[in-house]
């Protein structure tokens, strides 16, 4: 095993360590209530990178399938029946390959557009969802919303079961986001992100790979849906399709680092807190959305590559100069 | 002479009113370099986008390796073993070298969870930019190389996938002599290797010194073809270069 594998492997179970214990620490409700929080936006944003972020085609759709996610599973709910307690948790993958299967022709159509027209058809996704979930009130009950039962977890620890299955999302996202970027669909997505017209020339399938990121940016994003759903138990359409989430998610990315591995879950870790924060303190005067748009100001002046790439660059930088200082004759005749 | 590795039969591309490439046919012969030559404007990069798929030809007709491409797409000649550079070389530059070149080998689906850069493949690599003088700057960025070097990047990149026929839109443009001198050795040393070349350039006097047939292109179709003597001699083509 390489160094780099290792030193990836122990970064990733020390967050998982960290993780799971969060809440057997601090098990007051209305901190575990802002970890679930976190981690639900942490999930999303790594999912938007994962398909955004290394192919370079912003959607802004993908609340969608998160809300497709929630309504999905409160259906199921209502018709099917999955029981309560542990069960739904487990339902969730097939609910989300499920709407993974049905994205895929409509991202084949969408994919055929780039850039700004890639971002505005995929918005126009986003309430064309939300618009069903108003309007199908046979499924959907419309704006009256849609009950979920409560499952019956201890009242003192009810929200662990909630962040534990938004941490196992969140973990499945960076596990699969660490093996596509060391593998050779890694090497395809970012071909295509830097050159796809040059990527096609080499004859790498782009159409493929791109199917398969944003396939997975929607079975991810679907199942933290229907996690959502299901701590709520009460959803509508304006809360479920929320372009709001979307631009959350996707702001994190931004501050995180695009494109990196733990930016959209640094970038979440970061803001989620510091809104929750500002909501209790600020947040009947909406004062908050100020105190909110503050932070992004303060990062977009310092970072505006991101969190990860602004330290990363400033890393090499000193260590560049290091070099230099060292051994100034060396790096000449490299540059030569 | 052999049989030809690539037909071109009546290839038309009208942009508007304008006639592009019109009617134009050639062959490129089996182990030939190849050269599409003509004035600026006289339709050798459409004829190039055309034939690799980039642009979709109101008319005519491509065989490539004995059979005949309906809907030429670039993903599917490129893995047929047809593949091109471009006029402005293109590489992706927040890559490493090594990446450019591993990125260009054509892998089957169920190689894709595969390691990015595995072993072999990255001794495959450092063989072919040492070919080309690039082994030292193997971990750099694409992106902090010459404009030159790109351009042999590039090219080095495109023989990852082992091709039949590499067409090259203009190698030498924008490159040093002493770049132009390693370019046309390369060529030379893969095409005495077997691999057929199609190239369009503006240096005649590499033109001249490397291919055969040389095909003239004027105003989109096809003025002469035959061996650089032959059309060097041509009056026609005196006529487009030097005339009107």
């Amino acid at each position: 095993m390489s160094r780099a594998t290792t030193a990836g492997l122990v970064r990733g179970g020390a967050f998982a360590a960290a993780g799971i214990a969060f809440p057997f620490v601090f098990h007051a409700a209305w901190i575990v209530n802002i970890g679930v929080l976190t981690l639900m936006y942490a999930a999303l944003a790594t999912a938007w990178n994962l398909f955004s972020g290394y192919t370079g085609y912003i959607t802004l759709g993908q609340a969608a399938f998160f809300g497709l996610g929630a309504y999905t599973l409160g259906i199921t709910f209502e018709h099917v029946g999955v029981g309560s307690g542990y069960n739904p948790f487990y339902a969730l993958p097939l609910v989300g390959a499920g709407i993974a299967l049905v994205s895929v022709p409509v991202a084949w159509i969408a994919l055929r557009t780039r850039h700004m027209t890639f971002a505005i058809v995929t918005l126009t996704l986003l309430f064309i969802v939300q618009q069903l979930a108003f309007n199908l009130r046979s499924l959907t009950k419309g704006s009256t919303g849609l009950m979920l039962p409560t499952p019956r977890f201890p009242i003192d620890s009810y929200d662990t079961p909630f962040y534990l299955a938004m941490l196992a999302l969140l973990l499945a996202g960076l596990a699969l986001c660490w093996l596509i970027l060391r593998s050779k669909l890694g090497l395809m997505l970012l071909a295509i992100r830097e050159d796809e017209e040059k990527a096609r020339g080499l004859g790498i399938r782009v159409t493929g790979a791109k199917l398969i990121a944003w396939s997975l940016m929607v079975w991810l994003s679907a199942m933290v849906g229907g996690v959502w759903a299901y701590y709520l138990t009460f959803i509508y359409p304006e809360s479920s399709v929320d372009p709001l989430v979307m631009i959350g998610a996707v702001l994190m990315t931004f501050l995180g680092g695009r494109g990196t591995l733990w930016g959209p879950t640094i970038g979440a870790l970061v803001l989620v807190p510091t809104q929750q924060y500002m909501i209790t303190k600020l947040g009947a005067s909406q004062l908050y959305l100020v105190g909110y748009s503050a932070v992004f100001m303060v990062v977009l002046l310092l970072l505006p590559r991101g969190i990860l790439p602004s330290l990363r660059g400033a890393i090499d930088s000193r260590r560049e100069r290091r070099r230099t200082h060292r051994e100034p004759v060396v790096r000449e005749e490299a540059h030569a | 002479m052999s049989a030809a590795l690539l037909e071109i039969e009546g290839l038309t591309k009208r942009f508007g009113g304008v006639t592009a490439v019109g009617d134009c046919s050639f062959s490129v012969p089996e182990g030939s370099v190849t050269a599409l030559v003509g004035p600026n404007g006289s339709g050798k990069t459409t004829a190039f986008n055309l034939i690799t798929g980039y642009l979709r030809a109101d008319a005519g007709a491509i065989r490539f390796a004995g059979s005949s491409i309906r809907k030429p797409n670039p993903v599917s000649l490129a893995r047929r073993g047809l593949t091109r550079t471009f006029q402005q070389a293109r590489v992706f530059p927040d890559l490493t070298l090594v990446q450019n070149m591993v990125a260009a080998l054509q892998q089957p689906w169920r190689a894709a969870l595969r390691r990015a850069v595995r072993k072999p493949e990255q001794a495959r690599a450092l063989e072919l930019l040492e070919e080309f003088g690039l082994a030292r700057l193997a971990e750099e960025r694409a992106g902090n190389l010459s404009y030159g070097q790109k351009k042999l990047l590039e090219f080095a990149a495109v023989l990852m996938a082992d091709p039949r026929l590499v067409l090259l839109d203009e190698p030498t443009a924008g490159v040093n002599p002493l770049l132009v001198d390693q370019i046309e050795q390369r060529i030379r040393d893969l095409n005495a290797r077997g691999l057929t070349f199609l190239l369009v350039e503006h240096n005649m006097n590499l033109v001249m010194r490397l291919s055969d047939p040389v095909v003239v292109l004027d105003h989109g179709t096809k003025l002469a073809e035959g061996s650089p003597d032959v059309v060097r001699t041509d009056p026609r083509v005196l006529e487009a270069y030097l005339g009107g």
